[in-house]
């Protein structure tokens, strides 16, 4: 009898190379992906060794964090920004890694671009210099965001180091009600654990909700498992899994491809497997969610007031700063506020199905007065999905626009900032101060919560909206 | 990128008895445009240390000419939120070569050891009383001894040991990084890939 296992210890144990007596594991990795933003540094440092990359075919370069999400055709003004895109482009170029730069059919946000083509795959371990690498977890690989220095790592010998972490099993179980999507249920995991709460942890998400849970709905889970401090996140893969990746470009065909579905049904936790940690939840708790304070630990569902700073989990005087920056006060109720801006996007919802969530608050409305908004999608794929789907038709007689694929506002590194002490709905997934630009206020929440805001122009229960 | 070898560090320390301090704090994403590894210690808590016309804020601490040295000491859950190592590299290049707090983000920690900058991890009782020194005498020295893997105040000769891996400790100790030793094992590594399912 072999010792039971966890998901994430078949992955893991998978591809270590050597374990370092009192150190880290040598950690092979299957994927690699680079943008503009953390890989330059990398491949100076690796030339300025007199290294090499090793497998160039395992990693892949798209350009997102720091692109402009209008007129992409144009050449991109700020000259510190294309100066990175130029880089990405001659590094990939000269080591031979495939290259999906602006205005690519394939460029999007990496952990849009990555799934959507079938290079994430069930099984692997998969890394990238950006911590949302997570959202790869969806597919039941071993997936995370890694430093420059790591970057060049994987360039160099396709492996880095890193110490096994804890185990953590996240359940939750029952259906979820109307109107609450996956990104409140992560919003009120975290709310529930707090923002370093599965610091040190690998999580596995198990239990009714994330079984009937669509894949881009597991990938809004995973991704946001940064936000409480773990390392990553990961689902079991099943049939949704395999059904979605299924003739995708990168995903093998034929014997190949029924060869890795045999091994891919061994990838689940085996049974009597003790987790260093567990948490249960149950689906009907869960209502939708939004965040009042600056870290993605402070939400509440959308109709309880601001709590009292004993009965939060964070510190006091960390919360009461974050209260002030906000200008925010105990016992204050979020609905009704007013909003300036909302943004819909970002790794964690710039996917088609959040484009639909969208759509169905929107669709028989007008786009508030007052209020900017910004609509991104993930990806060009997401991009011509929108438009097959008559999203796009629907969006613009609203009085909305579509801007093209990139990170955007969520990281604000290009000029999609939000005004200073401007209020912000966006369903990304960081509310730091000045995360959306210097001294943005950020409120996070689903597609329909941002959609609720987008036509009412102020915090409203998408419930009341939906039919 | 090789960096000096860390072994004992005595030296006065900067307090920043804040929470849950994000990367994002610590760097504003705007200044992650560069393409080369310098100049980043002027962008160290940009949003926190000047005012939006560039002038300094002169309450934050980085300001107040009491305070300085190579030790940050911080409050719990140092270096949560992005990945970006540009915080570290930030921290590094304004001279600090030791950050103390009482818990620290994964992917932080792990550029610290890359980038040669020591992550001290104390109690959170031990914390309060490195901040409650320096709040008293901001002159207060604190020693941290990586071998005997310590943090001493020495004005009251209080210590606490810290956790940290033989493997790391050897290379800060030595300023190694794992690059090099990485680059040593490719035959193992190309052997281990060809057996690998994709």
């Amino acid at each position: 009898m072999t010792q039971a296992k966890s998901l994430f210890e078949k992955v893991w144990d998978a591809h270590v190379v050597k374990s370092i007596e009192g150190g880290p594991d040598v950690l092979f990795i299957n994927r690699h992906f680079i943008h503009e933003v953390t890989s330059p540094v990398a491949f100076q440092s690796m030339e300025s060794r007199g290294l090499n990359v090793l497998f160039a075919d395992r990693t892949f370069a798209t350009a997102d964090h720091n692109t402009p999400t209008v007129n992409q055709h144009l050449p991109v003004a700020d000259p510190l920004s294309a100066n990175q895109l130029d880089a990405l482009e001659k590094n990939s170029n000269k080591y031979g890694i495939s290259h999906w730069g602006l205005g690519h059919h394939k460029n999007g946000i990496v952990h849009v671009v990555g799934p959507e083509n079938g290079i994430t795959l069930p099984g692997m371990t998969i890394v990238c210099g950006d911590s949302h690498t997570s959202t790869h977890g969806a597919f039941g690989a071993i997936a995370f965001g890694i430093g420059t220095s790591e970057v060049e790592m994987v360039l160099t010998s396709q492996c880095i180091m890193q110490p096994r972490p804890k185990k953590m099993r996240i359940t939750v179980n029952g259906s979820l009600k109307k109107g609450v999507l996956p990104k409140d249920v992560i919003l009120y995991i975290i709310s529930k654990i707090s923002a370093s709460g599965a610091t040190g942890y690998f999580v596995e998400y198990a239990g009714d909700v994330f079984e009937q849970m669509s894949m881009e709905g597991r990938m809004t889970i995973c991704n946001m498992s940064i936000e409480m401090g773990a390392r990553g996140g990961m689902i079991a893969p099943d049939d949704t899994t395999i059904n979605y990746l299924k003739g995708k470009e990168y995903t093998p065909k034929g014997e190949a491809f029924d060869k890795l579905v045999a091994y891919w049904n061994t990838l689940k936790t085996d049974e009597g497997v003790v987790f260093d940690k567990e948490y249960v939840y149950s689906a009907e708790e869960i209502e939708p969610m939004i965040t009042y304070g600056t870290n993605p630990g402070l939400g509440i569902p959308i109709s309880k007031p601001i709590p009292n700073p004993e009965d939060v989990l964070d510190g006091q005087a960390s919360y009461l700063k974050s209260l002030e920056y906000m200008a925010f006060n105990v016992g204050e109720s979020m609905i009704g506020k007013k909003i300036d801006y909302v943004f819909l996007g970002s790794c964690t919802n710039g996917r088609i199905e959040d484009f639909r969530q969208f759509a169905s608050i929107v669709k028989g409305r007008k786009k508030a007065d007052d209020i900017t908004v910004w609509l991104v999608p993930g990806s060009h794929q997401v991009d011509a999905k929108i438009r097959e789907e008559g999203i796009y038709d629907l969006l613009i007689e609203a009085g909305f626009e579509l801007r093209q694929p990139g990170c955007s506002a969520c990281l604000a590194m290009n000029d999609d900032k939000i005004p200073a002490g401007k209020y912000a709905v966006s369903t990304s997934n960081r509310n730091f101060e000045g995360r959306q630009g210097p001294g943005a206020r950020t409120m996070l929440a689903s597609p329909l919560v941002a959609a609720a805001a987008a036509v009412t122009g102020k915090v409203t229960d998408p419930r009341t909206l939906l039919n | 990128m090789a960096y000096d070898k860390f072994t004992i560090l005595q030296s006065t320390a900067v307090p920043l008895p804040i929470e849950n301090v994000d990367t994002d704090q610590i760097i504003p994403a705007r200044f992650l445009k560069a393409t080369e590894r310098k100049g980043f210690g002027d962008a160290l808590f940009r949003d926190w240390r000047y005012n939006n016309d560039d002038t300094p804020k002169e309450s934050f601490v980085l300001n107040n000419s009491k305070y300085s040295g190579k030790i940050l000491v911080a409050g719990k859950n140092f270096g949560c939120g992005s990945s970006r190592e540009h915080a570290v590299w930030s921290i590094y290049d304004y001279g600090f070569r030791c950050v103390i707090s009482s818990f620290f983000a994964d992917i932080f920690r792990n550029n610290c050891f890359n980038i040669g900058v020591l992550p001290a991890q104390v109690s959170d009782e031990f914390l309060d009383k490195i901040f409650q020194a320096i709040e008293k005498n901001h002159e207060s020295i604190i020693e941290v001894d990586i071998d005997q893997q310590k943090v001493t105040i020495l004005a009251t000769g209080e210590s606490e040991t810290f956790l940290i891996n033989s493997y790391k400790k050897n290379n800060m100790m030595n300023g190694y990084d794992d690059i090099d030793f990485l680059a040593s094992l490719k035959s193992e590594i190309v052997t281990f890939a060809e057996k690998q399912p994709f």
